[in-house]
């Protein structure tokens, strides 16, 4: 294999792999900005799989290759109700977020098994019909080289992960919105004072990574895995929280980091085909992520900083 | 009300609630929640068997809320149990099958090799938190994915195949007395551990000057600096204590319940509900030894829900995370055990 066809080959699944990440990670940057830590990231990926693939078994007949598009919207509804959970104990009972978050992966996990083996009376659903599809995309795929590495054989949802990146950079750093939501999550005592709603800032927050780790957890389950079992999401929700932090909490930097991230994951599956790589030990790659966040948080590649009132709950008139 | 009894009652509401909403997704599922919870019952005392299985399952629950309530009680929340647990397993199983010596030799140095293996893994995140201030959690959870990955390559190496050879029967803490009372179950010796394991982390804690330095720390680390405590190794220390037991408990794993260690495709759980564990133990060394008590339980007699009552095992999951939830909320019980004995005031 040659170096350029290397590259048209793991750039398209790196950015294949990187799409639930990026939704889930654009998720967590509107939470932490807002002040509250979601680690239930990882069970809202589960629920959203879970219900999109529910959906697409069902409906598949019915609206046929719109399937997994529903699909998307019936999870990013469910994620939004399941996340108000989370919501509810960390914003107004005033829980530990961390500990609040921890139930809300073990309640994913437990719910959606607990629901595929009432519905289907087996662990494991069979394989969807209806996934999503790829194409090409007219005049752009005929650039030399370039046209090739990212405009053929493209998923529509790879395309929608990246577009929803630049909407939510615009919403937190041009909107009234986003700085009231910056504001809640860096001085949640002052934004109070000017007039915000810190409550209401934060149940919103909240709910937006409801609706797209929701989508993220449907976008794997329906391009990636096919169908929903126990360990069909399994640890995507934590990588995405790592791509936030090593993107710095910033939507533009958790693209980068998920796409870099997706890079690993597809290098992890499919390095063996690839010569250099697949003299590279597997639990490499696969730990890569990790161990990357780990440095970024240190500071070995730049301080990596989080809102300053992440993790606290607000009691109004508290000092 | 007293603050004592209130918590008291917050644990304790918060079980009931679990046990109420459990039943209501039971009734809803088309269950009865009756049958489910008698199911449940049996599946913990029905027989000698479900009990020594029951035991078995509370001991490395015992190890892991330890690790989690020390940390919380320096002020640090440790949810790298799971990792630690993992390596310390790990650990043990190699000790375990890759050494010859007498039992009175090998089964210690098992369960050293499993609390260095543990204590190590915990080491990174509290020397990180203590010199450059990079928050535990986060480190901890990046911490256990890489456990998992690295172990699974390491079994991988060790073997040739899915899973370690078996230890030898001198690191083996099995015992025929136990097996034979209790119907042939997985019973082993590590429950006595266990119960070793809490009393020494309440004389730490409470009878010892460094327990109460860490302690200090864990309220408030510029009193503590102030009174001329060193804070960076007291974090230090705290999350290696805490790593220690998680690994003892990947021990218990190794040298009791399986012989081995197989590759994972997910998390064991243990690390995680020990959380839980160490949450409704509200942190104290027997307080814990009760939560494991309750969720080694749950999750044991949960197994028998699927025969007995055709209920899918995960209700006990789901019963857990909502106990979970409602300790965690326990703010707004508060309020309301307040709110109740006011009114009976004044109607006095």
């Amino acid at each position: 294999m040659s170096f350029l066809e290397v590259l048209y080959f793991i750039i398209p699944s790196a950015i294949f792999y990187a799409a639930p990440l990026i939704m889930t990670a654009i998720g967590g940057v509107f939470t932490e900005r807002s002040g509250v830590v979601n680690i239930g990231l990882e069970g809202v990926m589960i629920i959203g799989a879970f219900s999109s693939i529910v959906f697409n078994l069902t409906f598949a007949d019915t609206f046929g290759g719109l399937t997994p598009w529903i699909g998307l919207v019936i999870a990013m509804v469910i994620g939004i109700v399941f996340s108000l959970i989370l919501a509810v104990a960390a914003v107004s009972f005033r829980a530990d977020q961390t500990v609040a978050g921890v139930a809300l992966n073990m309640l994913g996990l437990a719910v959606a098994v607990f629901s595929v083996k009432m519905i289907y009376d087996k662990g494991q659903t069979d394989s969807i019909a209806e996934r999503f599809s790829r194409f090409d995309i007219p005049v752009l795929k005929d650039i030399p080289i370039l046209g090739k590495m990212f405009f053929t054989d493209v998923y529509g949802t790879s395309i929608l992960a990246i577009v929803v990146a630049f909407i939510a950079w615009y919403i937190i750093y041009k909107t009234p919105f986003g700085l009231r939501l910056r504001a809640v999550g860096e001085h949640p005592m002052a934004a109070d004072t000017m007039g915000v709603n810190v409550t209401k800032m934060r149940y919103v927050a909240v709910m937006i990574s409801g609706a797209l780790g929701g989508i993220g957890g449907a976008i794997y389950a329906q391009a990636i895995a096919g169908n929903f079992s126990q360990s069909t999401i399994s640890g995507q929700g934590f990588i995405a929280i790592a791509a936030m932090i090593f993107g710095k909490w910033h939507p533009l930097g958790a693209l980068g980091a998920a796409l870099f991230f997706g890079l690993a994951q597809s290098l992890s599956i499919a390095g063996a085909s690839i010569p250099v790589i697949k003299d590279v030990p597997e639990v490499i790659l696969l730990i890569l992520p990790y161990l990357l966040t780990i440095f970024a948080l240190a500071g070995f590649i730049g301080k990596a900083r989080a809102p300053k009132a992440s993790g606290e709950p607000y009691i109004k008139g508290k000092r | 009300m007293s603050k004592r009894l209130t918590n008291i009652l917050v644990p304790l509401i918060s079980i009931l609630l679990g046990i109420i909403v459990g039943a209501i997704v039971m009734a809803i599922s088309g269950f009865s929640p009756v049958d489910g919870y008698i199911a449940l019952w049996n599946g913990v005392f029905g027989n000698t068997y479900n009990i020594g299985e029951t035991i078995r399952q509370i001991t490395p629950y015992v190890f892991a809320g330890l690790a989690v309530a020390f940390a919380f009680r320096t002020g640090l929340f440790n949810i790298g149990v799971e990792g630690q647990l993992i390596v310390g397993w790990l650990a043990a199983a190699y000790v375990g099958y890759a050494f010859d010596l007498p039992k009175i030799v090998h089964i210690p140095l098992a369960l050293l090799a499993a609390a260095v293996a543990g204590g190590l893994w915990a080491f990174i995140p509290g020397l990180l938190k203590a010199k450059l201030q990079v928050h535990e959690v986060i480190v901890t959870i990046m911490m256990n994915y890489i456990a998992l990955h690295v172990v699974n390559a390491t079994i991988a190496t060790l073997s040739d195949g899915e899973k370690t050879e078996k230890i030898h029967e001198t690191a083996s803490l099995r015992s025929p007395f136990l097996e034979s009372i209790t119907d042939y179950s997985r019973l082993h010796w590590g429950f006595i551990i266990a119960i070793l394991a809490v009393i020494i982390m309440w004389f730490i804690l409470e009878k010892t000057t460094r327990g109460y330095e860490l302690k200090s720390v864990g309220f408030n680390q510029h009193a503590s600096e102030y009174a001329g405590m060193n804070v960076s190794k007291n974090i230090i220390l705290a999350m290696v204590i805490s790593g220690i037991f998680a690994g003892l408990g990947g021990a218990m794993e190794a040298l009791g319940t399986f012989g081995n260690i197989s590759k994972m495709t997910a998390f064991t759980g243990i690390g995680f509900d020990g959380i839980a564990v160490a949450l409704l133990g509200a942190n104290q060394p027997f307080g814990v030894l009760l939560g494991a008590m309750l969720f080694g339980s749950l999750k044991n007699g949960g197994l028998n829900m699927p025969n007995e009552a055709g209920i899918p095992v995960e209700i006990v999951s789901i019963v857990i995370a909502l106990i979970i939830f409602f300790v965690a909320s326990g703010y707004i019980i508060r309020v309301a055990l307040e709110r109740i004995s006011k009114k009976k005031k004044e109607e006095k």
